[in-house]
Formats: C-alpha cells, sequence, structure tokens
C-alpha cells in the first residue's frame, strides 16, 4: 500500500470531503434542522446501543437479581471477591476516621470540605484515592455546570428539562434537591475563588446544552471541570484534610448486619492491605467507562472501572438504571491516536453544526445525547452518509468554524482551547476545518440508589456522583454531571456529619457479608471465572501479554 | 432486530483498538522507541502512552485521564542525534522513530494552606506564601517545559507585580503536571502560585452575579417551593406533558 499523504492533518480523500462542507456552510449557516418529534425520538433510539438487542444479560444475583444489565457490570457483579472472609486479620485497625470518603473526584473532595464545615475536624476525615486525588472523570468535564439562575428560568424548567431528559425514570425527589442546590453551589464555586464565564456586565456567560430549553451552562472555557475541580482540591489541601493515594479499596467492612463500617484497602504498588474503620462510608467513586460496553471507545479516566458499585452491591447495596450507558455523540473520531476522547457539547451549544458526507446538516444539533449519538449511528451505517477513517472507522462532521462564524472571529481560541489544542497537535485547525466525530462511552446513569440526602439501603454508606443512581434517570443531562457531584457531595458529608456525631462508636469489622455473597454465587452455579474490583483496565499490548510469565 | 444488532457489532469491530485488538500481522509502519533505555518496535500510529502499553508496560502511575487535562502522564524525551530536551504530554502525543523516554511519576512540590477568604488582595500574598518567587531569573525555562504552552515566565513575572488578572489569564489552562517547577533553577513551585493568584482573582477580580443574588434570595423566601412541591408528585403523564409543552429560549 502506498503511504497516505497527509494535508494540514487530513489524507487527500478526506480533504476533498472537507470542501463539501466548506462549500455548503454558506447555505447551512442560517439553517438548523428542527428537533424530533416523540415518535421520531422513539424511532432513531433503536439504534442506540441500549435498545439495539444483544449486550445485556440478567444478573445472577443479589438485591437486583433478574433485573438486567450490560454484559460486562453482569459480569463484575457475578465475580468473585479478590479476598475471602477468614484470609486477612480484621483485628488492627490502621485509621479510624469519622468519615472515610472513597474516591477523590469533585463529588468526594466537595465531601470532605462540607463534613469539616459541618463540625467535623479535619483530621477525623479520610479521603482515600485508588489513583492520584483527583485521577477522576471530573477534571475532564469541559462543557459546565447547569443552575437555573437567570431571571427567565426557573428551578422548576431545569427539574422538567432533567426528568423528560431522563425519560422519567429519575427519582423525582432527588431531582429536586439537584435543582434546588444549583445556585447555592455556584455561589459556594466563586466563593472559593472559581472562575467562570462572565458576560461584559459580570453575569454568567451561560450556553445551550443539548435537551434544555434555556440556556442555563456555566463554563470555565472548555476547562470547566478542571477549574472546579483544582479548586476544590486547593481548599482541601489548604484545610490539611489527611487523603492517601494509590491506595484502592478493595472491599467494603460491614458489622455482618446492613451496616458498612469501613473497607479494605490495598496499597496498589507494595500490595499491602490496611484496614480503615469509620462511623460512615460515603463512596464517590465514579464511574464504568473503561469496561467498553458495546466496544465503545470511552472518554473516561484509566480508573473508571465501576469499583464502587461492585463492592456496594456485595454489602447488599440496592442498584437501579444500571441497564443504560451514556454514549456521548461527539468523541473524535480522527486522527486515530484521539479516538473517543471526548469534544464538548459546548461545541454544538455554541453554534457547530453535525454535517454528513454530503454536506447536509441532518440532526437538530442539541438534542438529548442519547437521541443525537443514535441519529449519528443512523448516519452512518443506515444511510451510509458517514466518513470512513483510514483505519476504518465511521463518523460524521462536526463543522466547528461556523463557531467563529456565528461568535465572531477569534471565539474558538477564547472559549475552546483545550480542544484547539488538541487538534493542533496533530496538525488540524479547528477553526478552518471540521472534525470528525462518531458516539463515544461517556456516562454510568445509574448506579447505587441514592435518597435526596446520597443515604443508600445499607445503614453507614452514602453515595455521591458517577457512582449513584436514581438523579439523572436513564440518561443524564449535559451540565448536570459536574452539579451533581457538588450538590451531592454537600448533602452526603452533612447528612453524615449528623448520623456520626450520633453514634457512640463505630460498628465491628467483618467480611461476613462477602462469605454470604460468595455463598449466593455458589447456589446459582455460577463459577469463580472472574474476579473483582478489576481496578484497571487490561491495555497492554496482546503479543506482549501471550509471552509474559509470572514470577514474583 | 438483527439489523440493528448487525451495526453493534460493526460499530465494535471498527473500533478495535491497535493495542488489544489489531494483530500485529496488520499493522503496516513501525518505529522504535527507547522505554528507559530499552528498545521496542511499536506501531507508528500509537500515541507515546499507548505505545508504552503495547510494548507491555501496565501503568499505575503515569496514567490518569487519558485525555489531556489531568497532568498525569507527563514526559521527557531526547530524540536520537538531538541534544535537546523536550516534554509532553503521552496521551497527547504522537509516538516518533528515536524517541528516548522517561515518565515523571510524582511532582515533590509543597503546596501552601491558606485561607483565600482572609488574605489581602494584593502582590505580598504571593511573597508570603511562595517568597522564593522573587529568585526568578526570567530564563524562562519554565516556559520552555510547559506541555500545554503556556507563558509560564510572564504569568511569574504578572504575579510579582500583583497583576492578579494576567496571572488568572495565563496560566487558566494549566493542567497542574508540574514540569515547570521541576525544571525551574530558581526552585519556584510555579503551578502553585498560579493556583493562588487564581483563586484570589476569583474571589476579589469578579463579584458574585446580581442575578445570582436574586435566585438565591428568591430560593430562600419560598418563591418555587409549591410549584417544585407539585412538579415532585407530579404523574409521569403530567410530566410528559409539561416537558412537550416547553417553550425554547430563542437564540
Amino acid at each position: 500500500m502506498a503511504e497516505i499523504k497527509y494535508f494540514e492533518g487530513y489524507p487527500e480523500y478526506m480533504r476533498e470531503l472537507i470542501s463539501v462542507v466548506n462549500n455548503t456552510r454558506e447555505k447551512r449557516e442560517n439553517y438548523t434542522p428542527p428537533a424530533m418529534s416523540k415518535e421520531e425520538r422513539e424511532e432513531v433510539l433503536k439504534l442506540h446501543p441500549d435498545y439495539a438487542p444483544g449486550g445485556k444479560r440478567e444478573i445472577g444475583v443479589g438485591q437486583n437479581k433478574g433485573e438486567l444489565a450490560p454484559d460486562p457490570i453482569a459480569d463484575l457483579l457475578e465475580a468473585y471477591p479478590l479476598i475471602e472472609e477468614g484470609e486477612i486479620d480484621l483485628s488492627k485497625v490502621d485509621y479510624n476516621p469519622e468519615i472515610l470518603i472513597i474516591g477523590g473526584g469533585l463529588a468526594g473532595t466537595t465531601a470532605a470540605i462540607w463534613a469539616n464545615d459541618s463540625g467535623i475536624d479535619a483530621e477525623k476525615i479520610l479521603l482515600v484515592n485508588k489513583l492520584r486525588h483527583g485521577d477522576a472523570n471530573s477534571i475532564m468535564a469541559e462543557g459546565g455546570t447547569q443552575a437555573a439562575d437567570r431571571a427567565n428560568d426557573s428551578l422548576e424548567k431545569h427539574f422538567i428539562d432533567t426528568i423528560g431528559g431522563g425519560h422519567y425514570a429519575n427519582k423525582p425527589d432527588v431531582v429536586r434537591a439537584l435543582v434546588e442546590d444549583a445556585p447555592l453551589l455556584m455561589q459556594w464555586l466563586l466563593e472559593l475563588g472559581a472562575i467562570f464565564d462572565r458576560e461584559e456586565n459580570g453575569d454568567f456567560l451561560e450556553k445551550w446544552g443539548g435537551g434544555t430549553s434555556i440556556k442555563r451552562l456555566h463554563s470555565c472555557r472548555d476547562y470547566t471541570g478542571l477549574e472546579e475541580f483544582r479548586v476544590i482540591k486547593d481548599e482541601f489541601i489548604s484545610r490539611g484534610i489527611p487523603s492517601i493515594e494509590y491506595y484502592p479499596a478493595i472491599e467494603l467492612l460491614t458489622d455482618g448486619d446492613n451496616r458498612v463500617t469501613g473497607a479494605l484497602l490495598w496499597n496498589l504498588e507494595t500490595e499491602e492491605y490496611k484496614i480503615v474503620q469509620a462511623k460512615a462510608t460515603i463512596l464517590a467513586t465514579g464511574g464504568f467507562g473503561r469496561l467498553h460496553i458495546r466496544g465503545f471507545p470511552t472518554t473516561n479516566h484509566y480508573g473508571a472501572t465501576c469499583d464502587g458499585v461492585v463492592l456496594a452491591y456485595r454489602a447488599g447495596a440496592k442498584l437501579r438504571d444500571v441497564d443504560t450507558v451514556q454514549y456521548h455523540p461527539t468523541g473524535a473520531a480522527y486522527p486515530i491516536q484521539i479516538v473517543g476522547y471526548l469534544l464538548t457539547e459546548k461545541l454544538r451549544g455554541s453554534g457547530a453544526q453535525p454535517v454528513n458526507k454530503d454536506g447536509e446538516a441532518f440532526v437538530f444539533p442539541l438534542e438529548p445525547r442519547d437521541v443525537e449519538a443514535s441519529a449519528f449511528s443512523r448516519e452512518c451505517y443506515v444511510r451510509d452518509k458517514g466518513i470512513t477513517t483510514p483505519s476504518g472507522l465511521r463518523g460524521v462532521w462536526l463543522d466547528t468554524p461556523l463557531i467563529d462564524i456565528i461568535n465572531g472571529k477569534g471565539y474558538i481560541d477564547k472559549a475552546f482551547p483545550g480542544m484547539k489544542r488538541m487538534f493542533d497537535r496533530f496538525d488540524i485547525d479547528m477553526r478552518k476545518d471540521p472534525v470528525l466525530v462518531f458516539p463515544t462511552l461517556h456516562y454510568q446513569n445509574g448506579g447505587v440508589e441514592t435518597d435526596p440526602w446520597g443515604k443508600t439501603n445499607l445503614e453507614g454508606l452514602w453515595v455521591a456522583g458517577e457512582v449513584s443512581g436514581g438523579v439523572h434517570g436513564k440518561n443524564r443531562l449535559m451540565g448536570n454531571s459536574t452539579l451533581d457531584t457538588l450538590v451531592f457531595g454537600r448533602r452526603a458529608a452533612i447528612s453524615t456529619a449528623e448520623y456520626v456525631k450520633s453514634k457512640e462508636s463505630a460498628g465491628k469489622l467483618t467480611l461476613e457479608h462477602v462469605k454470604g455473597y460468595v455463598n449466593l454465587l455458589k447456589e446459582a452455579g455460577l463459577k469463580p471465572e472472574r474476579r473483582a474490583p478489576i481496578l484497571l483496565p487490561e491495555y497492554r499490548g496482546k503479543a506482549a501479554l501471550a509471552r509474559m510469565i509470572d514470577v514474583f | 432486530m438483527q439489523n440493528e444488532l448487525n451495526i453493534m457489532e460493526r460499530i465494535a469491530e471498527a473500533a478495535k483498538s491497535i493495542t488489544t485488538g489489531v494483530d500485529a500481522t496488520d499493522i503496516e509502519h513501525w518505529v522504535t522507541i527507547y522505554i528507559m533505555g530499552k528498545g521496542y518496535q511499536v506501531p507508528a500510529d500509537l500515541t507515546i502512552l499507548t505505545a508504552i502499553e503495547f510494548a507491555g508496560y501496565r501503568f499505575i502511575r503515569g496514567c490518569g485521564c487519558r485525555q489531556g487535562f489531568c497532568g498525569a502522564c507527563t514526559t521527557i524525551y531526547r530524540k536520537k542525534g538531538e541534544y535537546r530536551l523536550q516534554t509532553a504530554m503521552a496521551c497527547q502525543s504522537r509516538v516518533e522513530d528515536g524517541m528516548y523516554l522517561v515518565q515523571i511519576p510524582f511532582v515533590p512540590a509543597e503546596k501552601a494552606s491558606y485561607d483565600v477568604g482572609k488574605e489581602n488582595f494584593a502582590a505580598s500574598v504571593f511573597l508570603k506564601y511562595y517568597p522564593e518567587i522573587a529568585k526568578c531569573v526570567s530564563c524562562n525555562t519554565c516556559t520552555k517545559a510547559c506541555p500545554q504552552d503556556l507563558q509560564v515566565m510572564d504569568y511569574i513575572q504578572a504575579a510579582i507585580r500583583g497583576d492578579f488578572e494576567a496571572v488568572a489569564e495565563a496560566s487558566f489552562d494549566c493542567i497542574q503536571c508540574g514540569l515547570c517547577a521541576m525544571r525551574c533553577p530558581a526552585e519556584i513551585v510555579q503551578y502553585h502560585i498560579a493556583q493562588l493568584g487564581r483563586r484570589m482573582y476569583g474571589r476579589y477580580g469578579s463579584p458574585i452575579p446580581e442575578h445570582l443574588k436574586k435566585r438565591l434570595a428568591e430560593i430562600e423566601e419560598g418563591k418555587f417551593s409549591k410549584e417544585l412541591d407539585v412538579i415532585t408528585s407530579a404523574s409521569r403523564k403530567e410530566l410528559e406533558k409539561l416537558y412537550a409543552e416547553r417553550v425554547r429560549e430563542a437564540n
């Protein structure tokens, strides 16, 4: 095969296809395809990985036995533990905080600060991280945070947008907490010193998010999650709250009677275990993108391996809505080095149009994510109007040059430095040329069922952020994930602080629940083929793996 | 139904990763890289990060978000035959033939503790917490080291002048990888200084928007309580109706 020649980042044949986009831009500039009707949405959703046949099965054991989950989730829920009861000594406690927080993304770090603000001394809190403090999807949230704080917006509108986007599967009381607290958390971020995009008069500069009826998205350029997180982490460190890194929790500990009393940690580097005894535990371990459900690439960080759901389920927690997965419509499809990387929805919120091979704007750009993603798949695989990359991926164009045409020259430089920097690294100028996109696995919609205060069905266990289930129903709206972490990180902290003050002592530490769960697995005839939590995905090259010898 | 299943399978097939899904015999272009001195043949289409994985390494450190936002995969490299040391984020850079690679697993830098609510919005705050800032010799090594191409030395000079806005503007895209601090001959911790500067600017440089204050007061007064009570207990049918009746704000 001859070497492919590249011109400004694209091979020659893709350049020719780009000229179709360039030649039709003026015609499309003032045209937006109409939003889909309910019926049209239902039709296109048949192509969504959640609704297309295959890829799921009934969970074999536990609280949600008989309910559907994607195969990789069911695999983990039906896996055997890394350690079994009796294999380790639980009598020597290494850490005994009042509140244990597992997972240091936005939710966990927010919870630590609010626990401190709720009267718990810094040294009575412990934050444990699987990787570095901040290795989380939180910092990769590009687009923004929703909060209904403009005069013509209302909490009710935010509620309706959220619950309609979630296909009415959301828990209404939890959604209410989300929308009611949102303005308060925006104020909190400003007081901590977070820098948001502003209008000239000092008002928040608010943008469109998919599936919303009004501009409600608060951004920090396209580094929103990063800005929110680094400010909160800076405050966390300033307060001297203890935190340990590279210590994943590999099991929760219980008193043997449905109360969570601590956790078993494992040093990722020395492989030594540690025991934590705590009056209350907040689980904030994030999602499951690295399971690559249905073979999709993902926007998620390296450690997004569903650990928290596995641990809580084994301890007896109830799950909900784990049958649905969010695929972000605009993952990068080209070049191959960045396939699956997130291209923020704010691009479409600022005027970038999805365009097919023939230069047609084929879909309303801001449908809820599941609808938009399915429309891209239909364009590529049913209507055959996608663009195929040299590596065989298909995608549609996202016409980014429209952004500067609509908002004025220089807008991309100012509002999307992260996106621009990424494409620049591969010689693509997104101000001049469109970029190629295809859906990518983005978010765990469901998880451990929560109430409006982050409480689970287990005493002593709270959840916050992506690991939880209930607030987003079966499809999360843009800007509601960072909001979720802030609102429920805070609420879980307030609720746990109240709880630990009422508790004289921590409960006893056992792995009885693990013993019971193993018995259930055996009774269900499930063989010990897999173990979980998996902690990290397996990305080592297959040729190298095939020749590995396990010596140490 | 069969058609949709078939489409899912075709999507999965197209998305197979080079590292874990493609046979070596199907890969056309290869390069040689040196991971901490050891040579490996890797496919030319990989990033530095995935090339190291292809070679058989499992990351514990040196890998985070894998998309250029977290600063975990900071890499220093020199190319064969070149004298220059270069920096990159391993997840954001194409692997090149003859790269000698090493990753920085941890940056031993001290972050000061402070309460931004109690500090003076003046240049003195930088000297108070990071007095070594005065040792900057304007050598620009920090700027050259920055994998985000930020003007690091410029914002340090702005901090010395007490120009918080310039510090915030120039350092905003910082992913806190710490390379600036690792290379600085004056042992300044640029990225922590920038964080202090941004928080001070965020806190004092722009006031809380009036519309936010107003909304908070309305919530406090219970302005939305009744309508939220109604909507929280509404039936699915009622919610569907409200959703369908939404009027989209004009652009």
